[in-house]
């Protein structure tokens, strides 16, 4: 790992004044995708900026029709938050099957998503559940925000401060974990909610988060793992590597699809 | 250069780093306690994990400097004197040890899984146990060593 210049703030506007100042900067969260890569080479910011002393950045919220995850709050206390168990109970079981104990411990759901990992959890959760990325300057639809794999609409300087997510009415997650770094081989998340029936997928495609149209229509008409049992999934555009070939892929999407209508019961 | 402070195993202590300085270097190289291992350096293998704040991390994917300030305990901050804690004891009485390389690790751990519940069911430890690797055992063991040490424990570390 090359070496940097370490900057630890405590509000967002002298995060924001370090990472304008930086020649290469980058925010680190909990680290637990920025140091691997960095390990890699595949990162070697010239300033790394941290955001765990910056204040408002925590907290879980109830307020009403949403709940609000403070960008820094860790896998884990969104996975132990009785606020998200009791309003959106799927979305706390996704965030306790993300890597491993020590993982939930430090990962956060700013880190994840500012990352984008295609075969990260949390993007199908955001686009299922219609959430709302909340920036130091904006709000941005998960529709508009995941823009391929690891390129979101941030802008270089733009700091996520929360999430928003719509309380649905059902919502549920289904995971074929890699058993080495339980990241999605393929995972599908789907809610009933104020944005509808959605089914949004991760970790099958080289471009990230997407929806399936076809099984949202299916189950539009009959919420039932029936409707979409019978809908095929293309393996066009599927990844292919170690961990399974693009039509393996495809065929996992429509068994965690019907196990996530099945688990919305 | 940054200088760290934070409170390892109860005790302050500081040091001249590099940015890049993982938490697992400056407590080998930096305070040398090598208790704390370095198996696969990816996040993978629960060999570096010690507690930052009361939470087990992996030492390998944490910066020092992410842990200044912060309340730091390893496997060395265990033991009281010549008594062991009632997690290594149990490891010790459960044989859920061959060659140790994963024990410290595997023991931190365990502690973090007890602090949070005393009376663990064998899908829980198992499931805990997601992130620590152990290539001698088959896990067997180890999982009634932390059944019996949070048990042990009675809900305290």
């Amino acid at each position: 790992m090359n070496d940097f210049t370490y900057h630890a703030p405590t509000s967002l506007d002298d995060a924001l004044a370090a990472l304008r100042g930086a020649e290469g900067g980058t925010l680190i969260a909990g680290g637990q995708s920025l140091l691997p890569i960095m390990k890699l080479n595949l990162a070697a910011p010239t300033d790394v900026v941290s955001l765990a002393g910056v204040a408002g950045l925590d907290g879980i919220s109830d307020d009403g029709d949403s709940v609000t995850v403070g960008a820094m709050c860790t896998h884990a206390q969104v996975a132990g938050s009785a606020t998200v168990q009791g309003r959106i109970p799927a979305l706390a079981a996704m965030a306790d099957g993300i890597g491993d104990a020590q993982v939930r411990n430090a990962g956060t759901i700013g880190g994840s998503l500012a990352h984008n990992d295609p075969a990260a959890d949390y993007p199908a959760a955001c686009v299922a559940l219609g959430a709302t990325i909340v920036t130091d300057r904006r709000e941005i639809a998960s529709d508009d925000y995941f823009q391929g794999m690891f390129m979101t609409a941030l802008e270089d300087d733009e700091i996520i401060t929360a999430v928003r997510f719509p309380v649905p009415a059902r919502a549920a997650y289904a995971k074929f974990a890699n058993p080495a770094s339980k990241y999605a081989v393929a995972g599908v998340m789907v809610a009933d909610g104020p944005a509808g029936v959605r089914v949004a997928v991760t970790g099958a495609s080289g471009d990230g988060v997407f929806r399936m149209a076809a099984m949202e229509d299916a189950l539009r008409g009959s919420f039932s793992a029936e409707a979409v049992a019978g809908i095929g999934v293309s393996s066009d555009g599927m990844l292919s590597d170690t961990a399974a070939g693009a039509e393996y892929r495809a065929h996992l999407v429509a068994v965690m699809a019907k196990r996530a209508v099945e688990a919305c019961g | 250069m940054p200088t760290v402070t934070m409170t390892v195993n109860g005790m302050e202590r500081s040091g001249t780093v590099e940015g890049r300085t993982l938490l697992v270097d400056f407590l080998r190289e930096h305070l040398g306690l090598t208790g704390t291992h370095v198996g696969c350096d990816t996040s993978q293998c629960g060999a570096c994990v010690v507690h930052v704040n009361g939470s087990s991390v992996k030492s390998c994917t944490s910066l020092a400097v992410q842990a200044d300030g912060a309340d730091v305990t390893t496997i060395e901050g265990l033991a009281n004197g010549a008594d062991l804690h009632p997690m290594q004891e149990a490891f010790r009485e459960h044989h859920g040890l061959q060659c140790g390389f994963c024990t410290p690790g595997m023991v931190m751990s365990a502690v973090d899984l007890a602090n949070r519940n005393a009376d663990p069911s064998e899908h829980e430890v198992r499931e805990w146990l997601e992130g620590n690797l152990c290539r001698c055992t088959g896990y067997h063991n180890i999982v009634k060593a932390v059944q019996a040490g949070a048990r042990a424990m009675g809900g305290g570390s």
